[in-house]
């Protein structure tokens, strides 16, 4: 081994401390970028394998009643490769030793569903045989939550009448990976089941032999998806057609990009601020180490090493401490992946994965980090080498204290020593206390950021529970009734209010831009479900005009205003042109709002309700819940209590673990700047602290002004994490907002203060631990050493 | 063996060298026009007082800095005219220093320190070897820690010899050391003069020290105020301290 580079791996023992925190905080940008890109990549994968061999739809429509011959006409149509006509409904499920019903979605299957479109995959049991009618396949989280074995049976109000069905088995379908209940914001396995049936047992049901109300269609490669909605919509139309969806907007493939979309967020969003303090770093300990050696670099130059031999020794310790921070890194990115991976892959209950090992991120993240370390040692060392040999070997000046502005207001001041010459360093390395700064406020910045989802959650809970559905429960009606409906009501058992809502299916268009969704009237003085916007809470709705969510209103390219023609889907199936009055923020929820009486008049209805909101007395809900389970009139049921529990269930656990997560890399950067700044100033300072020593202070007297500085540039370094977390949290707010669900922004004093305490322990921890090699100098020698 | 110095080829010839040190508003002439050459083979001993530009001078003669005006050759080459990456390539191949403090690698081992220079140089002795000429056999794996001051500066000569320079710097080599140990410096540099010919220029600021040179010359204000042949040698022993 050459000279030289036995003195990088001497060099690089010496100070394997601080080589590791900068190490570390390079390995949390580059794990992040790994775990978060590897992990959506195979899911990502997962998915589109598993859309591809169960023959993933890529257009779904629904209709009222179509007759069969019309599925023969829609293969017609040019770019179509497959349809699958079939029957769907929803009805309200009556589980044995569950008092509460649930809702089912209830889905057709041929005699053959291996060669249709969204193939079933059998995981327990068998699929229904052909010629059993009451016989069904659950899909498998439903099944799961109740224990509903094959063998065991369920009954559904179905056309009427309380049925009961025997479950044959367990399936999983690419069509409900994520399985939300009409109008619910989250998935609840609980409550929400899908159910296959045999197709003549469904025709039977419905009265719908011959007959279809539910279209899947396959797509040829390059076929156009926008026409061939627009002619299937045509075909669909005179039977009560509600307009097709492509995939992309098909409920559970929606949720489930939206998750791999906010993975992909991730993976960019966080790296950055890692690779730029470790570069920041780097820089901040070659410098010292190229000051301390500088006469070392003149002497090598005199001995003939050519400068840029020179450079590229101290490149080469750089670029060690990048290596060790890519292995790391990938390392626990590699883990992290797999670990996020077998959480997502439950969670969606893929019924494989394909792993991708994203050698792209892998590559590129070994880039970033050695283009960060490297740029920060360039500008360390070019400075140094560019020196010539007899400038570099004689001692440099000494540092040059200010007698500047700043010295004499210092001066004024009449400090104590100790404080004076904890200000005056500061003063004399500008750029290494810059450099703390930035990398405190950097990591309180990520605390910040990562702790205001807790209180965006906090803005939802509020917002959409306390103050926007204060009912106790939402029932569905299978058709819309006249608004009396809602005094029927309270002959239900331990109803104390309820209060009628009508939500009906639209395309809002905006010249080429159109959109499906539901618009959903409201009561004037709704006191239950009220319309709420995130940011300035309940909203009154106009007298005439809609209020869209921010998202639709960008989505269709309107603004207060504008006007947007909305076509009804169901009949009359008219077009009214309506002005957008308002604009809200929501984060769940893309239906379009507008007044009930605005609705029925533009529509020259009179009222309607097609959904019931009750509050109802808590010692009778089981008494309304058995009441419900045998009413046909009721196709649904949502129990808001529940909903909140799943909502809280799921997010406090995941983000619980996000926020350690988090919390442990955000502090990395504080521990890693922290330990390098106070092991060169206590190299810089030696001396002089060794002289205090000397002179007599005691050892807590000279740590004062070592852990002095660092906590007081940490403390100066809050206000500014502060800031960069509010933009951090902005950033992040938009980085994963997606179509189903967009944070609110709101970041609470205690996020600011938890955010900030933790990061100034963790500075202290780290002073405190360079603190102790105080005790460990020895005063004669450290009087001695020049440097 | 001892070889003479060849006074008929010179190994340098410095022609009205003048270096003029800017720092901010302050300039300071360390050489105010010297002009002087120097023979193969030669110890030539450089005095002054301190300040006089005896270093600044070495420095330029050893391709560590550049004259302001005036012109330096080496042999044939023009050492003012040299680019950086060629004074690299001249101290790489020619040249050998020692300095007053030493100025080791602190990381290295006394032999890693040695080779050093001998994994870049063109014929070098083995560092094993250069340490052994210095009498330093036993000390090869110590670190400039574990060595005494003249130990530390052994190894420094150890190094500047091993490449076999054509020419060795050596600036006040003897100025930290005490007596005994400044001796066996002073020696291990005759030595090196006399066995294996090498140009030598020593600095020092002890005037005994001249009685061991073949010339002696005198810097004063950044000027030559004397340059004098050495008649009456004698050898590092009797010098006094
Ligand atoms: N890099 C430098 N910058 C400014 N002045 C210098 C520098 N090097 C030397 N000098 C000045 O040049 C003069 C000669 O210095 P030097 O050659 O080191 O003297 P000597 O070695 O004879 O003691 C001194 O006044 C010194 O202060
Ligand atoms: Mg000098």
């Amino acid at each position: 081994m050459k000279a030289l580079d036995r003195k990088l791996l001497r060099d690089l023992r010496r100070i394997w401390a601080q080589s590791l925190a900068i190490a570390m905080v390079l390995a949390c940008g580059i794990m992040i970028m790994v775990a978060a890109q590897s992990t959506q990549r195979a899911l990502t994968g997962t998915q589109a394998a598993y859309y591809d061999h169960h023959r993933f739809a890529d257009i779904f429509a629904q209709a009222t009643r179509a007759p069969n011959g019309l599925l023969a006409e829609i293969a017609e149509i040019d770019g179509v490769a497959q349809v699958d006509g079939r029957i769907s409904f929803h009805a309200v499920l009556d589980i044995d030793g569950v008092g509460a019903p649930a809702m089912g979605r209830i889905v057709s299957m041929p005699p053959d569903p291996s060669v249709g479109l969204n193939v079933p995959l059998v995981r327990r049991g068998r699929l229904p045989d052909p010629d059993q009618l009451s016989q069904i396949a659950l899909n498998e989280p439903f099944a799961e939550a109740h224990g509903l074995v094959p063998g065991s049976t369920l009954r559904a109000v179905l056309n009427g009448q309380l049925r009961e069905l025997e479950v044959t088995g367990w399936v999983l379908s690419p069509e409900f990976i994520y399985t939300v209940a009409p109008g619910m914001m989250m998935p609840d396995d609980s409550r929400f089941g899908v159910i296959w049936l045999n197709e003549a047992g469904a025709a039977a049901l419905k009265d719908m032999e011959g007959a279809f109300n539910d279209v899947a269609l396959r797509l040829a490669r390059g076929a156009d998806t926008r026409a061939v909605i627009a002619e299937l919509d045509h075909l669909l139309e005179p039977f009560g057609g509600v307009g097709a969806q492509p995939r992309t907007d098909q409920t559970s493939h929606a949720f489930l990009d939206s998750e791999l979309q906010q993975l992909g967020a991730l993976a960019l969003f966080l790296p950055p601020i890692f690779l730029l303090v470790a570069g920041f770093l780097v820089n901040m300990v070659l410098t010292r180490l190229i000051a301390m050696e500088r006469a070392q670099i003149g002497l090598m130059r005199a001995l003939g090493y050519h400068r840029l031999e020179i450079g590229a020794h101290y490149m080469k310790l750089a670029g060690l401490i990048g290596v060790l921070g890519l292995a790391i890194g990938w390392g626990a990115g590699w883990w992290l992946g797999e670990g996020m991976l077998a959480i997502y892959g439950d969670f969606f209950r893929f019924p494989f994965l394909m792993r991708d090992p994203a050698l792209g991120a892998v590559a590129l993240s070994g880039a970033l980090g050695l283009l960060a370390v490297f740029l920060g040692a360039f500008r360390a060392m070019n400075a140094a080498i560019r020196l010539a040999p007899a400038e570099a070997m004689s001692p440099p000046a000494p540092p040059r204290f200010s007698r500047g502005r700043a010295d004499r207001l210092l001066v004024a001041l009449r400090l104590r020593q100790s404080a004076m010459m904890i200000l005056r360093s500061i003063l004399r390395w500008p750029g290494r206390a810059a450099i703390t700064v930035l990398g405190v406020s950097m990591s309180v910045g990520v605390l910040v950021s990562s702790y205001f989802v807790f209180d965006a959650i906090a803005v939802v809970q509020e917002r959409v529970f306390d103050q926007g559905n204060r009912q106790q429960v939402t029932l569905a009606l299978a058709s819309a009734e006249p608004a009396r409906a809602v005094e029927d009501a309270y002959a239900l058992p331990g109803v104390v209010a309820a209060e009628g809502g009508y939500a009906v299916p639209v395309r809002l268009i905006n010249g080429h831009r159109t959109h499906l969704t539901a618009m959903q009237a409201h009561g004037e003085g709704a006191q239950l479900a009220r319309l709420i916007d995130d940011y300035t809470g309940p909203v009154t709705l106009p007298g005439a005009g809609l209020v869209l969510p921010e998202r639709l209103a960008r989505n269709l390219d309107v603004r207060p205003g504008s006007r947007v023609q909305v076509e009804l889907l169901t009949p009359p199936r008219e077009v009214l042109d309506l002005p957008v009055t308002r604009v809200i923020h929501q984060s769940f929820g893309g239906e379009v709002h507008i007044s009930q009486a605005a609705l029925f008049e533009a529509m020259r209805i009179a009222p309607q309700v097609n959904q019931i909101h009750l509050r109802v007395d808590p010692a009778q809900m089981a008494a309304l819940q058995e009441r419900i389970k045998t009413l046909p009139a009721i196709a649904g049921l949502s129990d808001w209590q529940d909903v909140r529990d799943q909502f809280d269930a799921t997010l406090n656990e995941s983000l619980l673990t996000m926020a350690l997560i988090y919390t442990t890399i955000g502090l990395m950067i504080a521990v890693g700047v922290v330990y390098n700044a106070a092991r060169i100033q206590l190299s810089e300072r030696s001396h002089e602290l060794a002289t205090l020593r000397v002179l007599g202070f005691t050892r807590a007297e000279v740590g004062f002004v070592l852990v002095g500085e660092i906590m007081l540039l940490a403390v100066l370094a809050v206000p500014i994490g502060w800031l960069l977390g509010y933009q951090f949290a902005q950033g992040m707010v938009e980085a994963i907002s997606t179509d189903v669900v967009q944070l609110p922004f709101a970041i609470s004093r205690r996020t600011f203060a938890m955010a900030s305490i933790a990061v100034l322990l963790a500075a202290l921890a780290s002073v405190l631990l360079v603190r102790r090699r105080l005790d460990r100098v020895d005063l004669a020698s450290a009087l001695k050493a020049r440097d | 063996m001892t070889l003479a110095p060849d006074t008929t080829r010179p190994i340098f010839v410095a022609q009205d060298v003048t270096r003029v040190f800017r720092t901010g508003a302050v300039e300071v002439r360390a050489l105010r026009g010297v002009t002087l050459s120097l023979q193969e083979g030669e110890m030539v001993v450089l005095l002054g007082a301190s300040g006089s530009g005896k270093s600044t001078f070495m420095n330029i003669l050893g391709g560590l800095d550049k004259p302001t005006e005036g012109q330096v050759f080496f042999r044939e080459t023009e050492l003012t005219r040299a680019s950086d990456a060629e004074l690299t390539r001249y101290r790489r191949d020619h040249v050998g220093f020692v300095f007053q403090f030493y100025n080791l690698v602190p990381s290295l081992t006394a032999c890693e320190n040695v080779a050093l220079v001998t994994e870049i140089a063109r014929n070098p002795l083995r560092p094993e070897a250069a340490l052994e000429l210095m009498g330093l056999g036993g000390r090869l794996d110590h670190f400039p820690a574990e060595l005494s001051g003249g130990e530390q500066q052994r190894v420094a000569i150890a190094r500047a010899i091993a490449k076999q320079p054509d020419v060795l710097l050596c600036d006040e080599p003897t100025g930290a050391l005490d007596s005994k140990t400044g001796v066996q410096v002073l020696e291990a540099l005759c030595r090196v003069n006399e066995e294996l010919g090498t140009a030598t220029v020593l600095i020092t600021h002890n005037a005994d020290i001249q009685r061991i040179a073949h010339r002696v010359v005198t810097l004063t204000d950044g000027r030559v105020s004397s340059d004098e042949p050495n008649t009456a040698r004698v050898s590092p022993a009797e010098v006094s301290w």
